[in-house]
Protein backbone atom coordinates (compact mmCIF):
# COMPACT_ATOMS: atom_id res chain seq x y z
CA UNK A 1 0.00 0.00 0.00
CA UNK A 2 1.70 3.44 -0.82
CA UNK A 3 0.74 6.37 0.58
CA UNK A 4 -0.12 9.71 -0.32
CA UNK A 5 0.88 13.30 0.47
CA UNK A 6 -1.28 14.68 -1.86
CA UNK A 7 -2.78 17.80 -1.05
CA UNK A 8 -6.68 18.06 -1.02
CA UNK A 9 -7.56 21.19 -1.66
CA UNK A 10 -11.48 21.90 -0.74
CA UNK A 11 -13.67 23.28 -3.11
CA UNK A 12 -17.22 25.53 -2.47
CA UNK A 13 -20.40 24.45 -4.55
CA UNK A 14 -22.26 27.34 -4.04
CA UNK A 15 -26.61 26.29 -4.73
CA UNK A 16 -27.95 29.70 -5.83
CA UNK A 17 -31.61 28.54 -5.55
CA UNK A 18 -33.93 26.74 -2.63
CA UNK A 19 -34.09 23.13 -1.55
CA UNK A 20 -37.11 21.94 -0.43
CA UNK A 21 -36.85 20.04 2.48
CA UNK A 22 -38.20 17.05 4.02
CA UNK A 23 -39.44 18.76 6.82
CA UNK A 24 -41.42 21.55 4.95
CA UNK A 25 -39.06 23.80 5.85
CA UNK A 26 -36.82 25.40 2.73
CA UNK A 27 -33.31 26.66 2.24
CA UNK A 28 -33.07 29.62 0.51
CA UNK A 29 -29.42 28.95 -1.05
CA UNK A 30 -26.80 26.76 0.24
CA UNK A 31 -23.05 25.87 0.09
CA UNK A 32 -21.83 22.30 -0.33
CA UNK A 33 -18.00 22.14 0.53
CA UNK A 34 -15.96 18.92 -1.25
CA UNK A 35 -12.96 17.47 -1.66
CA UNK A 36 -11.78 15.61 -4.92
CA UNK A 37 -9.06 12.99 -5.55
CA UNK A 38 -8.04 11.58 -8.92
CA UNK A 39 -8.94 12.41 -12.60
CA UNK A 40 -12.48 12.63 -13.88
CA UNK A 41 -12.14 10.40 -17.34
CA UNK A 42 -13.41 12.06 -20.64
CA UNK A 43 -16.52 10.04 -20.00
CA UNK A 44 -17.25 10.90 -16.94
CA UNK A 45 -17.80 7.01 -16.36
CA UNK A 46 -15.03 6.90 -12.91
CA UNK A 47 -16.55 9.23 -10.57
CA UNK A 48 -17.19 7.88 -7.04
CA UNK A 49 -18.85 9.33 -4.10
CA UNK A 50 -17.91 9.00 -0.85
CA UNK A 51 -20.28 9.81 1.92
CA UNK A 52 -18.91 10.47 5.77
CA UNK A 53 -20.64 9.70 8.78
CA UNK A 54 -21.57 11.97 12.00
CA UNK A 55 -19.20 13.33 12.68
CA UNK A 56 -17.05 13.19 9.78
CA UNK A 57 -16.40 15.81 6.53
CA UNK A 58 -15.23 16.15 3.21
CA UNK A 59 -11.75 15.33 4.03
CA UNK A 60 -12.02 11.90 3.56
CA UNK A 61 -8.43 11.19 1.87
CA UNK A 62 -5.04 12.70 1.07
CA UNK A 63 -3.51 15.31 3.33
CA UNK A 64 -4.86 18.75 4.55
CA UNK A 65 -2.85 22.25 4.31
CA UNK A 66 -1.71 21.02 7.68
CA UNK A 67 -0.92 17.77 7.07
CA UNK A 68 -3.66 15.90 8.62
CA UNK A 69 -4.80 12.96 6.76
CA UNK A 70 -8.32 11.60 5.68
CA UNK A 71 -10.39 10.19 7.80
CA UNK A 72 -10.53 7.07 5.24
CA UNK A 73 -7.16 7.62 4.02
CA UNK A 74 -6.43 3.97 5.02
CA UNK A 75 -8.50 2.82 2.04
CA UNK A 76 -8.32 5.73 -0.35
CA UNK A 77 -5.63 7.06 -2.57
CA UNK A 78 -3.27 5.59 -4.72
CA UNK A 79 -3.11 2.15 -5.10
CA UNK A 80 -5.73 1.69 -2.34
CA UNK A 81 -8.71 -0.21 -2.10
CA UNK A 82 -10.46 2.96 -3.78
CA UNK A 83 -7.39 3.81 -6.21
CA UNK A 84 -7.38 7.30 -7.11
CA UNK A 85 -5.25 6.28 -10.03
CA UNK A 86 -8.65 4.82 -11.54
CA UNK A 87 -11.58 6.54 -9.82
CA UNK A 88 -12.23 9.77 -9.65
CA UNK A 89 -12.93 10.14 -5.73
CA UNK A 90 -15.52 12.95 -4.38
CA UNK A 91 -16.73 13.31 -0.53
CA UNK A 92 -18.85 16.50 0.37
CA UNK A 93 -19.13 17.05 3.66
CA UNK A 94 -23.39 16.92 4.42
CA UNK A 95 -25.59 19.89 4.83
CA UNK A 96 -25.79 20.65 8.59
CA UNK A 97 -22.12 19.62 9.06
CA UNK A 98 -19.70 22.01 10.19
CA UNK A 99 -16.97 22.18 8.29
CA UNK A 100 -18.24 24.53 5.51
CA UNK A 101 -20.93 23.28 4.09
CA UNK A 102 -24.33 25.57 4.76
CA UNK A 103 -25.26 24.40 8.87
CA UNK A 104 -25.89 25.68 12.00
CA UNK A 105 -22.42 27.60 12.24
CA UNK A 106 -22.72 29.49 9.27
CA UNK A 107 -24.53 32.90 8.30
CA UNK A 108 -28.28 32.21 7.33
CA UNK A 109 -28.45 34.46 4.32
CA UNK A 110 -32.30 35.73 5.58
CA UNK A 111 -31.32 37.16 8.46
CA UNK A 112 -27.86 37.86 8.42
CA UNK A 113 -26.63 35.90 11.94
CA UNK A 114 -25.38 32.55 12.72
CA UNK A 115 -28.27 29.81 11.82
CA UNK A 116 -27.12 28.29 15.13
CA UNK A 117 -30.66 26.29 16.14
CA UNK A 118 -32.53 28.29 13.31
CA UNK A 119 -31.14 25.28 10.93
CA UNK A 120 -33.46 23.62 9.80
CA UNK A 121 -33.40 19.59 10.67
CA UNK A 122 -31.93 18.43 7.25
CA UNK A 123 -32.83 14.46 7.04
CA UNK A 124 -30.83 11.94 4.66
CA UNK A 125 -32.83 11.96 2.00
CA UNK A 126 -31.98 15.86 1.81
CA UNK A 127 -28.27 15.41 2.10
CA UNK A 128 -29.04 12.96 -1.11
CA UNK A 129 -31.02 15.64 -3.06
CA UNK A 130 -28.16 18.28 -2.18
CA UNK A 131 -25.46 15.73 -3.31
CA UNK A 132 -27.37 15.17 -6.01
CA UNK A 133 -26.87 18.92 -7.07
CA UNK A 134 -23.22 18.14 -6.88
CA UNK A 135 -23.14 15.53 -8.93
CA UNK A 136 -24.76 17.93 -11.92
CA UNK A 137 -22.38 20.07 -11.15
CA UNK A 138 -19.39 18.07 -11.40
CA UNK A 139 -21.03 16.98 -15.19
CA UNK A 140 -21.75 13.49 -13.84
CA UNK A 141 -24.61 11.44 -14.92
CA UNK A 142 -24.11 8.18 -12.80
CA UNK A 143 -21.65 7.18 -10.15
CA UNK A 144 -19.68 4.38 -11.00
CA UNK A 145 -20.51 3.71 -6.85
CA UNK A 146 -21.23 5.27 -3.59
CA UNK A 147 -19.91 4.20 -0.92
CA UNK A 148 -20.42 5.10 2.97
CA UNK A 149 -19.46 3.81 6.26
CA UNK A 150 -22.89 3.95 9.23
CA UNK A 151 -24.26 7.15 8.40
CA UNK A 152 -23.05 7.40 4.97
CA UNK A 153 -23.92 3.70 4.32
CA UNK A 154 -27.65 4.70 5.05
CA UNK A 155 -26.66 7.52 2.62
CA UNK A 156 -25.70 5.19 0.42
CA UNK A 157 -28.83 2.94 0.54
CA UNK A 158 -31.06 6.29 0.24
CA UNK A 159 -29.27 7.26 -2.80
CA UNK A 160 -29.91 4.01 -4.36
CA UNK A 161 -33.51 4.22 -3.50
CA UNK A 162 -34.60 7.91 -4.58
CA UNK A 163 -32.04 7.90 -7.59
CA UNK A 164 -31.33 4.78 -8.50
CA UNK A 165 -30.48 5.18 -12.39
CA UNK A 166 -27.51 7.58 -11.04
CA UNK A 167 -25.38 4.98 -8.93
CA UNK A 168 -23.90 1.53 -10.68
CA UNK A 169 -22.57 -0.14 -7.33
CA UNK A 170 -23.81 0.89 -4.18
CA UNK A 171 -21.17 -0.27 -0.74
CA UNK A 172 -23.04 -0.39 2.42
CA UNK A 173 -20.50 -0.55 5.40
CA UNK A 174 -21.58 -1.12 9.06
CA UNK A 175 -25.12 0.19 8.48
CA UNK A 176 -28.40 -0.48 9.12
CA UNK A 177 -32.04 0.23 7.83
CA UNK A 178 -32.96 2.19 10.59
CA UNK A 179 -32.17 2.68 14.25
CA UNK A 180 -33.29 0.84 16.77
CA UNK A 181 -35.08 1.78 20.02
CA UNK A 182 -31.18 1.35 21.83
CA UNK A 183 -29.67 3.47 19.25
CA UNK A 184 -32.08 6.74 19.00
CA UNK A 185 -31.88 6.47 23.38
CA UNK A 186 -28.27 6.97 23.27
CA UNK A 187 -28.81 9.58 20.71
CA UNK A 188 -31.40 11.28 23.25
CA UNK A 189 -29.15 10.66 25.67
CA UNK A 190 -26.25 12.52 23.73
CA UNK A 191 -28.86 15.73 23.12
CA UNK A 192 -29.60 16.12 26.56
CA UNK A 193 -26.37 16.41 27.20
CA UNK A 194 -25.78 18.81 24.96
CA UNK A 195 -28.53 21.07 25.57
CA UNK A 196 -28.89 21.09 29.27
CA UNK A 197 -24.85 22.43 29.61
CA UNK A 198 -25.23 26.17 30.70
CA UNK A 199 -22.96 27.36 27.53
CA UNK A 200 -25.47 26.01 25.31
CA UNK A 201 -27.65 29.18 25.87
CA UNK A 202 -30.80 27.64 23.35
CA UNK A 203 -28.25 26.98 20.49
CA UNK A 204 -26.71 30.47 20.42
CA UNK A 205 -23.65 29.59 21.86
CA UNK A 206 -21.34 31.11 18.98
CA UNK A 207 -23.28 34.87 19.17
CA UNK A 208 -22.05 34.88 22.89
CA UNK A 209 -18.50 33.42 21.86
CA UNK A 210 -18.63 30.27 23.99
CA UNK A 211 -19.48 26.30 23.24
CA UNK A 212 -20.94 24.30 25.37
CA UNK A 213 -17.80 22.11 25.63
CA UNK A 214 -18.46 19.95 28.91
CA UNK A 215 -22.10 18.63 27.02
CA UNK A 216 -20.50 17.86 23.87
CA UNK A 217 -17.64 16.20 24.87
CA UNK A 218 -20.16 14.23 27.07
CA UNK A 219 -22.14 13.50 23.88
CA UNK A 220 -18.75 12.45 22.09
CA UNK A 221 -17.79 10.09 25.09
CA UNK A 222 -21.09 8.56 25.04
CA UNK A 223 -20.59 8.19 21.01
CA UNK A 224 -17.14 7.15 21.17
CA UNK A 225 -17.99 4.32 23.71
CA UNK A 226 -20.75 2.78 21.28
CA UNK A 227 -18.15 2.45 18.66
CA UNK A 228 -16.10 0.13 20.75
CA UNK A 229 -16.52 -3.02 21.68
CA UNK A 230 -16.23 -4.40 25.37
CA UNK A 231 -13.59 -7.22 24.07
CA UNK A 232 -11.50 -4.43 22.69
CA UNK A 233 -11.82 -2.58 25.73
CA UNK A 234 -10.97 -4.87 27.92
CA UNK A 235 -7.86 -6.02 26.14
CA UNK A 236 -6.95 -2.15 25.51
CA UNK A 237 -7.10 -0.42 29.06
CA UNK A 238 -8.82 -3.83 30.73
CA UNK A 239 -8.80 -2.50 34.60
CA UNK A 240 -5.29 -0.47 34.70
CA UNK A 241 -5.02 1.95 37.10
CA UNK A 242 -3.13 5.28 35.58
CA UNK A 243 -1.53 5.73 39.18
CA UNK A 244 -1.70 2.17 39.70
CA UNK A 245 -3.46 2.14 42.66
CA UNK A 246 -7.00 2.88 44.13
CA UNK A 247 -7.05 6.75 45.17
CA UNK A 248 -10.79 6.45 46.54
CA UNK A 249 -11.93 9.87 45.24
CA UNK A 250 -13.43 10.62 41.99
CA UNK A 251 -10.77 11.68 39.67
CA UNK A 252 -9.69 9.98 36.79
CA UNK A 253 -8.32 6.49 37.98
CA UNK A 254 -9.12 3.80 35.43
CA UNK A 255 -7.30 4.04 32.02
CA UNK A 256 -10.40 3.54 30.06
CA UNK A 257 -11.86 7.02 31.73
CA UNK A 258 -8.88 8.82 31.03
CA UNK A 259 -9.00 7.43 27.15
CA UNK A 260 -12.85 8.54 26.78
CA UNK A 261 -12.42 12.09 28.93
CA UNK A 262 -9.25 12.39 26.21
CA UNK A 263 -11.56 11.56 23.26
CA UNK A 264 -14.47 13.80 24.69
CA UNK A 265 -12.29 17.17 25.24
CA UNK A 266 -10.16 16.66 21.88
CA UNK A 267 -13.78 16.67 19.54
CA UNK A 268 -14.99 19.79 21.97
CA UNK A 269 -12.32 21.83 22.08
CA UNK A 270 -9.40 21.03 19.78
CA UNK A 271 -11.63 19.67 16.59
CA UNK A 272 -14.30 22.55 17.79
CA UNK A 273 -17.30 20.23 16.44
CA UNK A 274 -20.20 22.65 16.38
CA UNK A 275 -22.85 20.90 19.21
CA UNK A 276 -25.40 22.36 16.82
CA UNK A 277 -24.46 20.14 14.23
CA UNK A 278 -23.77 17.20 16.69
CA UNK A 279 -27.98 17.66 17.53
CA UNK A 280 -29.16 17.79 13.84
CA UNK A 281 -26.79 14.88 12.89
CA UNK A 282 -28.36 12.45 15.73
CA UNK A 283 -31.80 13.50 14.50
CA UNK A 284 -31.18 12.86 10.84
CA UNK A 285 -30.08 9.40 12.10
CA UNK A 286 -33.12 8.64 14.75
CA UNK A 287 -35.21 9.90 11.59
CA UNK A 288 -33.53 7.92 8.73
CA UNK A 289 -36.36 5.11 7.83
CA UNK A 290 -36.69 4.34 3.94
CA UNK A 291 -38.93 1.95 4.39
CA UNK A 292 -41.21 3.71 6.14
CA UNK A 293 -42.28 5.42 2.79
CA UNK A 294 -43.11 1.99 1.29
CA UNK A 295 -45.28 0.21 4.27
CA UNK A 296 -42.76 -0.15 6.34
CA UNK A 297 -41.52 -2.86 4.12
CA UNK A 298 -37.51 -2.52 3.47
CA UNK A 299 -37.46 -4.81 0.56
CA UNK A 300 -40.50 -2.88 -1.60
CA UNK A 301 -37.77 0.22 -0.60
CA UNK A 302 -35.09 -1.29 -2.48
CA UNK A 303 -37.21 -2.64 -4.97
CA UNK A 304 -36.65 -0.07 -7.41
CA UNK A 305 -32.82 -0.49 -6.70
CA UNK A 306 -30.58 -1.03 -9.65
CA UNK A 307 -27.17 -0.53 -8.18
CA UNK A 308 -25.16 -4.00 -7.70
CA UNK A 309 -24.76 -3.83 -3.72
CA UNK A 310 -21.72 -5.04 -1.75
CA UNK A 311 -23.13 -4.97 2.27
CA UNK A 312 -20.25 -5.46 4.88
CA UNK A 313 -20.48 -5.69 8.88
CA UNK A 314 -18.55 -6.61 11.45
CA UNK A 315 -18.61 -9.15 14.32
CA UNK A 316 -18.43 -7.39 17.26
CA UNK A 317 -19.93 -3.77 16.17
CA UNK A 318 -22.96 -3.89 18.79
CA UNK A 319 -24.18 -0.30 17.20
CA UNK A 320 -25.14 -1.86 13.73
CA UNK A 321 -25.05 -5.54 14.35
CA UNK A 322 -24.62 -7.86 11.89
CA UNK A 323 -28.08 -8.55 12.26
CA UNK A 324 -28.79 -5.21 10.93
CA UNK A 325 -26.86 -5.52 7.76
CA UNK A 326 -28.55 -9.02 7.03
CA UNK A 327 -31.96 -7.12 7.13
CA UNK A 328 -30.49 -4.92 3.90
CA UNK A 329 -29.34 -8.40 2.37
CA UNK A 330 -32.43 -10.06 2.71
CA UNK A 331 -34.27 -6.88 1.40
CA UNK A 332 -31.70 -7.15 -1.86
CA UNK A 333 -32.69 -10.97 -1.81
CA UNK A 334 -36.15 -10.53 -1.44
CA UNK A 335 -35.56 -8.29 -4.75
CA UNK A 336 -33.29 -10.43 -6.59
CA UNK A 337 -30.71 -7.81 -6.45
CA UNK A 338 -26.96 -8.67 -7.51
CA UNK A 339 -25.81 -8.38 -3.71
CA UNK A 340 -22.51 -9.62 -1.64
CA UNK A 341 -22.03 -9.64 1.65
CA UNK A 342 -19.08 -9.80 4.08
CA UNK A 343 -18.94 -10.02 8.29
CA UNK A 344 -15.49 -9.25 9.01
CA UNK A 345 -14.63 -11.05 11.98
CA UNK A 346 -13.13 -7.79 14.37
CA UNK A 347 -12.73 -6.56 17.87
CA UNK A 348 -12.91 -3.73 17.27
CA UNK A 349 -16.61 -2.49 17.28
CA UNK A 350 -18.30 -0.05 15.06
CA UNK A 351 -15.07 1.90 14.45
CA UNK A 352 -13.80 -1.68 12.64
CA UNK A 353 -15.04 0.14 9.30
CA UNK A 354 -12.11 2.93 9.42
CA UNK A 355 -9.17 0.21 10.83
CA UNK A 356 -7.00 -2.13 8.72
CA UNK A 357 -8.17 -5.51 8.52
CA UNK A 358 -7.42 -7.95 6.01
CA UNK A 359 -10.29 -9.54 5.19
CA UNK A 360 -12.32 -5.63 4.89
CA UNK A 361 -9.32 -4.88 2.71
CA UNK A 362 -9.11 -7.42 0.81
CA UNK A 363 -12.72 -7.40 0.22
CA UNK A 364 -13.15 -4.28 -0.26
CA UNK A 365 -10.41 -4.19 -3.10
CA UNK A 366 -11.86 -7.23 -5.08
CA UNK A 367 -15.37 -5.14 -5.36
CA UNK A 368 -13.64 -2.13 -6.25
CA UNK A 369 -12.26 -4.18 -8.81
CA UNK A 370 -14.69 -5.23 -10.04
CA UNK A 371 -16.25 -1.55 -10.25
CA UNK A 372 -13.27 -1.09 -12.27
CA UNK A 373 -14.36 -3.59 -14.68
CA UNK A 374 -17.58 -2.50 -15.06
CA UNK A 375 -16.02 0.90 -16.14
CA UNK A 376 -13.74 -0.32 -18.61
CA UNK A 377 -16.73 -2.67 -20.30
CA UNK A 378 -18.65 0.83 -20.52
CA UNK A 379 -15.19 1.50 -22.61
CA UNK A 380 -14.18 4.54 -19.70
CA UNK A 381 -10.96 3.22 -18.69
CA UNK A 382 -8.61 4.55 -21.66
CA UNK B 1 -6.95 -20.31 -15.41
CA UNK B 2 -10.29 -21.66 -16.22
CA UNK B 3 -9.55 -25.36 -16.54
CA UNK B 4 -13.38 -27.03 -14.52
CA UNK B 5 -12.96 -30.41 -12.92
CA UNK B 6 -14.41 -33.22 -14.13
CA UNK B 7 -16.75 -32.89 -10.87
CA UNK B 8 -18.47 -29.27 -12.22
CA UNK B 9 -18.73 -30.54 -15.58
CA UNK B 10 -20.79 -33.67 -14.55
CA UNK B 11 -22.66 -30.69 -12.52
CA UNK B 12 -23.02 -28.11 -15.40
CA UNK B 13 -24.56 -31.45 -17.78
CA UNK B 14 -27.54 -31.02 -15.16
CA UNK B 15 -28.03 -27.70 -15.28
CA UNK B 16 -30.67 -26.15 -17.44
CA UNK B 17 -29.39 -22.72 -19.03
CA UNK B 18 -31.11 -19.56 -18.20
CA UNK B 19 -32.17 -20.63 -14.47
CA UNK B 20 -31.34 -19.66 -10.92
CA UNK B 21 -29.01 -21.07 -9.15
CA UNK B 22 -27.56 -20.79 -5.45
CA UNK B 23 -24.25 -22.18 -4.76
CA UNK B 24 -24.10 -23.44 -0.87
CA UNK B 25 -20.43 -23.63 0.15
CA UNK B 26 -19.35 -22.31 -3.30
CA UNK B 27 -15.67 -21.58 -2.71
CA UNK B 28 -13.86 -19.37 -4.81
CA UNK B 29 -16.76 -18.94 -6.73
CA UNK B 30 -15.33 -21.12 -9.67
CA UNK B 31 -18.25 -23.46 -10.27
CA UNK B 32 -20.98 -19.96 -10.82
CA UNK B 33 -18.94 -18.52 -12.41
CA UNK B 34 -18.63 -21.22 -14.58
CA UNK B 35 -22.24 -21.80 -15.30
CA UNK B 36 -23.00 -18.39 -15.74
CA UNK B 37 -20.95 -18.03 -18.38
CA UNK B 38 -21.69 -21.60 -19.90
CA UNK B 39 -25.23 -21.47 -19.26
CA UNK B 40 -26.43 -17.83 -18.33
CA UNK B 41 -27.70 -18.69 -14.85
CA UNK B 42 -28.53 -16.38 -12.16
CA UNK B 43 -27.66 -16.26 -8.96
CA UNK B 44 -25.46 -16.40 -5.12
CA UNK B 45 -22.77 -18.56 -3.72
CA UNK B 46 -22.37 -18.65 -0.16
CA UNK B 47 -19.27 -19.28 1.63
CA UNK B 48 -18.22 -18.61 5.19
CA UNK B 49 -14.45 -18.95 4.05
CA UNK B 50 -13.31 -15.19 4.09
CA UNK B 51 -10.54 -15.91 1.93
CA UNK B 52 -12.59 -17.71 -0.67
CA UNK B 53 -15.27 -14.92 -0.60
CA UNK B 54 -12.53 -12.39 -1.44
CA UNK B 55 -11.26 -14.76 -4.71
CA UNK B 56 -15.41 -15.29 -5.59
CA UNK B 57 -15.81 -11.58 -5.13
CA UNK B 58 -12.77 -11.07 -7.49
CA UNK B 59 -14.81 -13.27 -9.86
CA UNK B 60 -17.57 -11.09 -10.26
CA UNK B 61 -20.02 -13.40 -8.29
CA UNK B 62 -22.85 -12.65 -5.74
CA UNK B 63 -21.45 -14.08 -2.97
CA UNK B 64 -23.00 -13.78 0.69
CA UNK B 65 -20.81 -14.90 4.03
CA UNK B 66 -22.64 -17.38 5.49
CA UNK B 67 -22.51 -20.34 8.25
CA UNK B 68 -24.68 -23.05 7.33
CA UNK B 69 -25.05 -24.21 10.43
CA UNK B 70 -27.08 -21.32 11.51
CA UNK B 71 -29.51 -22.03 9.28
CA UNK B 72 -29.21 -18.87 7.39
CA UNK B 73 -31.34 -20.42 3.77
CA UNK B 74 -34.56 -19.98 5.08
CA UNK B 75 -34.21 -16.52 6.86
CA UNK B 76 -32.78 -15.24 3.47
CA UNK B 77 -34.82 -16.95 0.73
CA UNK B 78 -37.95 -17.70 0.11
CA UNK B 79 -39.54 -20.73 -1.00
CA UNK B 80 -38.72 -21.67 -4.53
CA UNK B 81 -36.40 -19.15 -4.81
CA UNK B 82 -34.05 -21.26 -7.11
CA UNK B 83 -34.22 -23.82 -9.96
CA UNK B 84 -31.00 -25.55 -8.61
CA UNK B 85 -29.53 -25.54 -4.89
CA UNK B 86 -25.91 -26.75 -5.37
CA UNK B 87 -23.59 -28.19 -2.60
CA UNK B 88 -20.46 -29.68 -4.00
CA UNK B 89 -18.45 -31.69 -0.91
CA UNK B 90 -19.94 -30.14 2.12
CA UNK B 91 -23.11 -31.92 3.44
CA UNK B 92 -20.71 -33.99 5.38
CA UNK B 93 -19.53 -30.74 6.85
CA UNK B 94 -22.28 -29.38 8.01
CA UNK B 95 -23.90 -29.75 12.02
CA UNK B 96 -27.23 -31.09 10.93
CA UNK B 97 -27.28 -32.58 7.12
CA UNK B 98 -30.73 -34.13 7.78
CA UNK B 99 -32.02 -30.08 8.54
CA UNK B 100 -29.90 -29.05 5.63
CA UNK B 101 -31.56 -30.93 3.04
CA UNK B 102 -34.62 -29.57 4.41
CA UNK B 103 -33.73 -26.41 3.97
CA UNK B 104 -32.56 -26.63 0.50
CA UNK B 105 -34.99 -28.29 -0.84
CA UNK B 106 -37.16 -25.78 0.44
CA UNK B 107 -35.49 -22.70 -1.04
CA UNK B 108 -34.74 -25.07 -4.62
CA UNK B 109 -36.94 -26.91 -6.74
CA UNK B 110 -33.89 -28.98 -7.29
CA UNK B 111 -30.74 -29.90 -5.51
CA UNK B 112 -27.63 -31.37 -6.87
CA UNK B 113 -25.42 -32.45 -3.99
CA UNK B 114 -21.86 -34.03 -4.16
CA UNK B 115 -20.69 -36.06 -1.36
CA UNK B 116 -17.28 -38.94 -0.79
CA UNK B 117 -18.70 -42.33 -0.09
CA UNK B 118 -17.29 -43.39 3.20
CA UNK B 119 -18.10 -47.22 2.12
CA UNK B 120 -15.72 -47.02 -0.81
CA UNK B 121 -13.53 -50.48 -0.70
CA UNK B 122 -10.86 -48.69 0.22
CA UNK B 123 -12.25 -47.05 2.94
CA UNK B 124 -13.56 -50.38 3.99
CA UNK B 125 -10.12 -51.94 3.73
CA UNK B 126 -8.29 -49.69 5.20
CA UNK B 127 -10.80 -49.65 8.38
CA UNK B 128 -11.19 -53.75 8.48
CA UNK B 129 -7.40 -54.51 8.03
CA UNK B 130 -5.72 -51.36 9.43
CA UNK B 131 -8.17 -50.92 12.37
CA UNK B 132 -7.57 -47.11 11.07
CA UNK B 133 -10.21 -44.39 9.94
CA UNK B 134 -9.57 -44.17 6.11
CA UNK B 135 -6.97 -41.62 4.43
CA UNK B 136 -7.47 -41.11 1.14
CA UNK B 137 -7.34 -39.12 -1.69
CA UNK B 138 -10.79 -37.84 -1.73
CA UNK B 139 -10.74 -38.06 2.63
CA UNK B 140 -7.25 -36.39 3.03
CA UNK B 141 -7.49 -35.70 6.96
CA UNK B 142 -6.64 -37.53 10.02
CA UNK B 143 -9.48 -38.35 12.35
CA UNK B 144 -8.91 -35.78 14.53
CA UNK B 145 -8.57 -32.35 12.19
CA UNK B 146 -11.43 -33.73 10.04
CA UNK B 147 -13.92 -31.29 8.87
CA UNK B 148 -16.10 -34.48 7.97
CA UNK B 149 -17.99 -34.53 10.96
CA UNK B 150 -21.01 -36.51 9.19
CA UNK B 151 -19.60 -39.27 6.79
CA UNK B 152 -22.43 -41.10 4.84
CA UNK B 153 -22.17 -43.98 2.63
CA UNK B 154 -24.27 -43.72 -0.38
CA UNK B 155 -26.76 -46.27 0.83
CA UNK B 156 -27.13 -44.07 4.19
CA UNK B 157 -28.23 -41.18 1.87
CA UNK B 158 -30.48 -42.85 -0.47
CA UNK B 159 -32.37 -44.37 2.64
CA UNK B 160 -32.23 -40.72 4.57
CA UNK B 161 -33.99 -39.71 0.85
CA UNK B 162 -36.51 -42.35 1.30
CA UNK B 163 -37.33 -41.77 4.93
CA UNK B 164 -37.88 -37.44 4.34
CA UNK B 165 -39.90 -38.43 1.03
CA UNK B 166 -37.43 -37.21 -1.19
CA UNK B 167 -36.88 -38.30 -4.49
CA UNK B 168 -33.63 -39.04 -6.16
CA UNK B 169 -33.71 -37.52 -10.09
CA UNK B 170 -30.27 -39.06 -11.22
CA UNK B 171 -27.44 -40.26 -9.59
CA UNK B 172 -24.00 -40.43 -11.55
CA UNK B 173 -20.97 -42.49 -9.01
CA UNK B 174 -16.98 -41.39 -9.47
CA UNK B 175 -13.92 -42.35 -8.79
CA UNK B 176 -11.58 -39.67 -7.20
CA UNK B 177 -10.66 -38.32 -10.67
CA UNK B 178 -14.58 -38.50 -11.43
CA UNK B 179 -14.44 -41.08 -14.17
CA UNK B 180 -17.21 -43.78 -14.25
CA UNK B 181 -16.63 -47.34 -14.66
CA UNK B 182 -19.09 -50.14 -15.67
CA UNK B 183 -17.85 -51.76 -12.23
CA UNK B 184 -19.09 -48.91 -10.13
CA UNK B 185 -22.77 -48.94 -11.76
CA UNK B 186 -22.99 -52.28 -10.66
CA UNK B 187 -21.16 -51.85 -7.13
CA UNK B 188 -21.56 -47.88 -6.51
CA UNK B 189 -21.62 -48.16 -3.23
CA UNK B 190 -18.37 -50.48 -3.13
CA UNK B 191 -16.67 -49.01 -6.31
CA UNK B 192 -17.58 -45.23 -6.53
CA UNK B 193 -15.65 -42.89 -4.17
CA UNK B 194 -17.61 -39.53 -4.94
CA UNK B 195 -21.49 -39.34 -5.89
CA UNK B 196 -23.79 -36.79 -7.45
CA UNK B 197 -27.44 -36.68 -7.01
CA UNK B 198 -29.62 -34.49 -8.51
CA UNK B 199 -32.66 -34.81 -5.83
CA UNK B 200 -36.05 -33.04 -5.59
CA UNK B 201 -39.16 -33.41 -2.99
CA UNK B 202 -41.49 -36.06 -4.30
CA UNK B 203 -44.77 -34.52 -6.73
CA UNK B 204 -46.92 -35.66 -3.42
CA UNK B 205 -45.46 -34.12 -0.65
CA UNK B 206 -45.22 -30.48 -2.67
CA UNK B 207 -49.01 -30.72 -3.37
CA UNK B 208 -49.68 -31.23 0.49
Amino acid sequence: MTTTNEVAKPQVLQVEEPLALISGAELPRYDLVYETYGELNADASNAILICHALSGDHHVAGVDENGKPGWWDGYIGPGKPVDTNRFFVVCSNNLGGCRGSSGPNTVNPVSGRIYGPDFPIVTCKDWVNSQNKLREHLGIDTWAALIGGSMGGMQVLQWAIDFPDKLRHALVIAAAPKLSAQNIAFNEVARQAIMSDPDFHKGRFIERDTTPKQGLALARMLGHLTYLSDDMMGSKFGRELREGKLQYNYGVEFQVESYLRYQGEKFATRQNFDANTYLLMTKALDYFDPAADYEHDLSKALAAATAKFLVVSFTSDWRFSPERSHEIVKALLDNDTDVSYAEVESQHGHDAFLLPNEHYEGVFRSYMQRVWKDIEALGGAA
Amino acid sequence: MNVISPEFKLISDWITPNSRVLDLGCGDGKLLKHLIDTHQVTGYGMEIDPQKNIQAIKKGINVIQSDLNRHDLCHYFDEDSFDFVIMTQALQVVSRPDELLDELLNVGKQCIITFPNFAHWRNRAQLMFLGKMPETDTLPYHWYDTPNIHMCTFKDFENLCEQKGIEVVARTVVNSDHRSSFGMSLLPNLLGEVALYKIQRKIADKSE
